[in-house]
């Protein structure tokens, strides 16, 4: 049996960073159209408010947790072949960086800290954070790229929670059958902003 | 426990050790089932795109390229001592679909005519990108039976709206478009493993370039299927 | 606590899907069709049988403050190990279930139960309670899943009813797991409260 011997050279990835930010907002949206992320929207988005700060304390861990996701995937589990390894030490980076954003937030601004309440902590179990650091390896993104993307992701996330808040606050001056009240409803008005954000499907 | 800083960090220390031996216990376990479950894919996708071919076995693959994790693997059916069929396995080479790049199967004739077509990857969008692994898709209606050598000379291989004539998926041109730049990919290295190019002929795909350095005989190649005998499809 | 009692209590009383609103991500993701759901919540039950065992075993030796992180290095352990297992014996559904298998780490459910119940009684009690909530939600995600895989496909567990033509395809998209997920919380606690 021969080989057949090539060379050849194959230039860098053509996508572009406009398809990835619009993209990831719009188009493949984190909450409505990839499912991440879905227990704080339906905890947190009752108020515009705390929907904002939910949703600036989200971006500020997911762009670093993807530095430093990227940085130990790409110099840490790759060469010692432990790739395995990525779901542990993952998760572990995030939740250090969550502690790390609950101290920082306690000093700088009490109020907010009060307001998002337990949820600060629970950024940590938040699919999103993981899903974006999983999706953005597998996509085979550079550094540059991924933190672009993970900040558009987190866009993307503010922007469905306040929107969704916006919407939930009117719905509480509302008469909702009983028995739809609370969740079930609030499903109901995810489902058609979901449908609303298809809209966006033909647009990258 | 006392929550001390000794005890904690111990603890900590303690489980993580644990938890990384077992689960690196159970990834030595797994990792050969792994790879056999993948080189069943690999086999039923070669044997896909050869349907309607009569072949006696497949013979060890050639892996013509290696870099950027960019494979292309050339398998060739044989009857007796011809080839009957070429199945190339390649990823799209510069353009990436949606989410990554898309995978294909691509079944050759000598002729160079497309005998059939597997998606092997793809991580498109549901719905609108993941269709191209439907029957009767528009993408694999537009390359399928034709043959892509002669495509891409008169500027064919390529979606409408880049000027070609393959019909994209609606909604999803990215998707499409990665489809088509596999395709590319998949033609330059039959031509080049057919013998149909010539020995130093670089192969342009979309500004990636497959050149034939020559032919050597060759070490025992570890990928792809075992030579084996293939089934006399109708 | 009666054991049979914490087992059914996962299912109904305590269902974590319609009950609890746990793991909505999962839920919501992974119910494109009855085997992707019932495979889903197989998987997670897996996890959460053996992270509950382990973590009930050791609960004692582990100092109070770091308590979240060592729980959470013993289930992305589990995760890991079920993840591996997967892509060996049934990469078809390994495929499919994606970026969700990794994710089963972050599924409030299992941390939830960790420190709800785990962390405060007996391995054999935690197994039950896992095995309780584990069916609960495979139950509810199998359901779920049927539901649209029957209406956006026109069929269940892949026998096609061949009318997929005739069916609204936005059921197994985005927009129809909110939808069916609502409507169906809706129709279980009805039913949950005669």
């Amino acid at each position: 049996m021969e080989e057949i011997i090539f060379s050849g050279n194959i230039p860098a990835e053509s996508i572009t960073y406009f398809a990835i930010i619009i993209g990831a907002i719009f188009v493949n949206n984190v909450v409505l159209a990839q499912f991440l992320g879905i227990c704080p929207f339906l905890g947190v988005s009752s108020k515009v408010e705390t929907s904002m700060g939910m949703g600036a304390a989200v971006t500020f861990v997911m762009a670093i947790a993807a530095v430093v996701a990227w940085l130990i995937q790409t110099y840490v589990l790759v060469p010692l072949d432990i790739v395995y390894m990525q779901t542990i030490v993952f998760i572990l980076v995030i939740a250090a960086l969550v502690q790390m954003v609950e101290i920082i937030l306690k000093k700088l601004s009490p109020s907010l800290y009060q307001a998002l309440g337990i949820f600060l902590p629970l950024i940590t179990t938040n699919c999103a954070v993981l899903g974006v650091a999983i999706l953005m390896i597998q996509k085979e993104f550079d550094l540059l790229q991924s933190v672009t993307f993970s900040v558009a992701t987190a866009v993307g996330f503010a922007l469905a929670l306040v929107l969704f808040a916006g919407i939930r606050e009117r719905l509480d001056f509302e008469d909702v059958p009983r028995a739809f009240r609370g969740i079930p409803i609030a499903l109901i008005t995810a489902g058609i902003l979901a449908m609303a954000f298809m809209g966006f499907s033909g647009l990258v | 426990m006392k929550s001390s800083l000794l005890n904690m960090t111990a603890v900590l220390f303690g489980i993580t050790l644990v938890a990384s031996a077992g689960v690196g216990a159970v990834n030595m376990i797994t990792a050969e089932p792994i790879e056999q479950a993948k080189a069943a894919d690999t086999e039923n996708a070669v044997k896909a795109v050869l349907s309607g071919v009569d072949f006696d076995a497949i013979a060890p693959a050639d892996t013509l390229m290696n870099k950027n994790n960019s494979t292309v693997v050339v398998y060739r059916a044989k009857k007796g001592d011809d080839v009957a069929a070429y199945a190339v396995k390649t990823p799209s080479l510069t353009k990436n679909g949606f989410n990554g790049k898309v995978t294909l199967m691509v079944g050759y004739l000598p002729d160079g005519v497309v005998n059939d077509i597997v998606v092997v990857e793809q991580n498109e969008t549901p719905g609108l990108g993941t269709r191209m692994k439907d029957e009767g898709n528009s993408l694999y209606l537009s390359v399928r039976g034709k043959n892509t050598w002669e495509m891409r000379n008169s500027g064919a291989l390529a979606v409408r709206q880049d000027g070609g004539e393959v019909d994209a998926l609606t909604a999803a041109t990215i998707s499409s478009r990665a489809y088509v730049n596999a395709i590319e990919a998949a033609d330059a290295a039959f031509r080049i493993a057919s013998g149909q190019a010539g020995a130093q002929e670089p192969l342009a795909v979309s500004g990636a370039t497959l050149t034939c350095d020559g032919r050597q005989p060759a070490q025992q190649s570890e990928n792809g299927p075992e030579a084996q005998e293939g089934g006399k499809n109708e | 606590m009666n054991k049979l009692k914490i087992v059914l209590s996962g299912i109904v009383k305590n269902n974590p899907t319609f009950v609890l609103v746990l793991g909505m991500c999962p839920t919501l993701g992974t119910t494109t069709s009855a085997e992707n759901g019932m495979g889903m919540g197989l998987a997670t039950m897996a996890v959460l049988i053996m992270s509950n065992l382990v973590i009930s075993l050791v609960k004692n030796i582990i100092p109070d403050k770091v308590r979240i992180p060592a729980f959470i290095v013993i289930i992305a352990s589990f995760v890991t190990i079920i993840e591996m297992l997967m892509k060996a014996y049934v990469p078809a559904l390994y495929a499919s279930l994606g970026v969700f298998i990794p994710l089963i780490v972050v599924n409030c459910i299992i941390l939830g139960r960790a420190e709800a119940f785990a962390s405060k009684n007996n391995a054999f009690d935690s197994v039950l309670d896992g095995i309780g909530i584990g069916l609960g939600f495979t139950l509810s995600l199998t359901v779920i899943g049927s539901v649209r895989e029957m209406l956006g496909n026109g069929s269940i567990f892949g026998w096609s009813f061949g009318i997929s033509d005739y069916t609204p395809l936005i059921f197994v998209l985005a927009p129809g797991a909110f939808l069916v997920l609502g409507y169906l919380m809706v129709l279980f606690n009805k039913l949950a409260k005669r």
